[in-house]
């Protein structure tokens, strides 16, 4: 298992937001990006993810032997990002269900899971009624569930109590496959630890 | 994703129906906006046509004028709503792609169906409707709006993400939805609500279509 980015290269009108960012991750690594805000680390993640495309260069993820590109990456991501929201008008379990469902899983117990991830019997309340840090631990669930080899943790403590921020500490720590995370808040650098890019120097 | 995709289609699919049913019978987001446009319309019009008997070749004309622009005012909202809730990542992060199309489709028929079982009793009551054939009509209006949602929900799909969605979805999908009304249109003749002629009834629709044309 192999993550490799071969010279990427991001522009919008006007603007360059990196270039020539060039970096292979094996299994069991953790890629850390870094920067201030406006920098591109959540550009990034999203072209690794394939859901945006770069101006140049590619992104390869390697499994099983084979070379995966563009939308084949998809099935193997677990993605928590700021951007990425669930049915506020369904509950946890019915929005769990439903994205097993999808992606044709089939998930016996989601108790035990909203359990492990703080959010013990909350599973029929309707998740426009949780508070921000309890629709990111929701998030962490949904990134789990297909247990991908490749984790893209965007912000990964945003919202989170110090409870939260060990869960994330240990979700990361015990990933066996490739992690990617994006953080500017230099504090948190110390729970994740692995090869870095410092994005707007 | 092709292989492990495809699996299940049909299950994914009609999760993706039972999720949209449920989120919509909660927030009434579609559901409210095309029935109210159809019983203001078709009152509208009942009034506005009060006392006098309609020619049979109008009455289907009107029919299917109803449903379509009824169907506009809340059709496209299942792709829309996606978007601007900003559940579409997830959505494109999980789910296989034909199966969000197909939910999201089955959906839209449903709630053209639900529409039609509204609206094509008050238009008879208020506008009058005289069928001679109740197998063709019903015939036409199911064949009708299996196109209607079909055609309206890959338009919503493609517009989702522009930023003037209600215009593009006027614009984009009246020229691919006309030949669909013509269609039903005379074939609703056959069922005997409108008697009008292949030349009459395009006439009227190039009208209707180079109106809006002007409009926009």
């Amino acid at each position: 298992m192999k993550l490799i980015l071969e010279k990427i290269t991001k522009t919008f009108p006007g603007q360059k937001v990196f270039r020539d960012i060039s970096v292979e991750v094996n299994k069991g690594q953790t890629l850390i990006i870094n920067g201030p805000n406006g920098s591109g680390k959540t550009t990034l993640i999203k072209i690794i993810s394939s859901l945006l495309l770069p101006t140049a260069g590619k992104v390869v993820f390697n499994y099983n032997g084979k070379d995966l590109t563009g939308s084949d990456i998809l099935p193997y991501i677990g993605l928590v990002t700021p951007d990425l929201f669930v049915y506020d008008e369904l509950t946890a379990f019915e929005n769990l269900n439903f994205f097993a469902e999808v992606s044709g899983l089939v998930v016996a117990n989601f108790e035990i899971k909203l359990a492990q991830f703080g959010l013990k019997g909350r599973g029929y309340d309707l998740v426009g009624t949780y508070s921000s840090g309890m629709k990111q631990r929701l998030k962490y669930i949904l990134a789990l569930m297909r247990n991908p080899p490749l984790l893209l943790l965007d912000e990964p403590m945003v919202n989170l109590d110090d409870q939260g921020k060990s869960m994330v500490e240990d979700i990361i720590k015990s990933h066996d496959g490739i992690t990617v995370v994006t953080t500017n808040e230099k504090e948190n650098l110390k729970y994740v630890g692995g090869r870095e890019i410092r994005l707007g120097e | 994703m092709s292989a492990a995709g495809k699996s299940g289609l049909v299950s994914k699919t009609l999760a993706v129906l039972l999720k949209d049913l449920r989120s919509e019978l909660r927030t009434r987001y579609a559901i409210c906006a095309i029935i109210m446009f159809a019983v203001v319309t078709v009152v509208a019009v009942g009034f506005a046509t009060g006392g006098i008997t309609l020619e049979k070749d109008l009455q289907g004309i009107l029919l299917w004028l109803v449903i379509y622009f009824a169907s506009m005012a809340g059709i496209g909202q299942s792709f829309i709503k996606e978007e601007e809730n900003r559940t579409s990542l997830a959505l494109r992060l999980f789910a296989y792609p034909p199966s969000v199309y197909g939910g999201k489709y089955l959906f839209n028929l449903m709630l053209l169906f639900v529409l039609e079982i509204i609206v094509v009793p008050l238009f008879a009551m208020l506008v009058g409707l005289q069928v001679k054939c109740y197998v063709l009509f019903f015939s036409v209006l199911i064949l009708g709006t299996i196109g209607l949602a079909g055609t309206t929900t890959i338009i919503a799909a493609i517009i989702s993400k522009t930023s003037t969605k209600g215009v593009l979805f006027a614009v984009l999908s009246f020229p691919l939805i006309l030949p669909l009304l013509i269609m039903a249109i005379l074939l609703k003749r056959l069922g005997g609500v409108a008697g009008v002629n292949f030349l009459c009834s395009s006439n009227v629709c190039l009208r209707i279509f180079t109106f809006r044309l002007c409009l926009e």
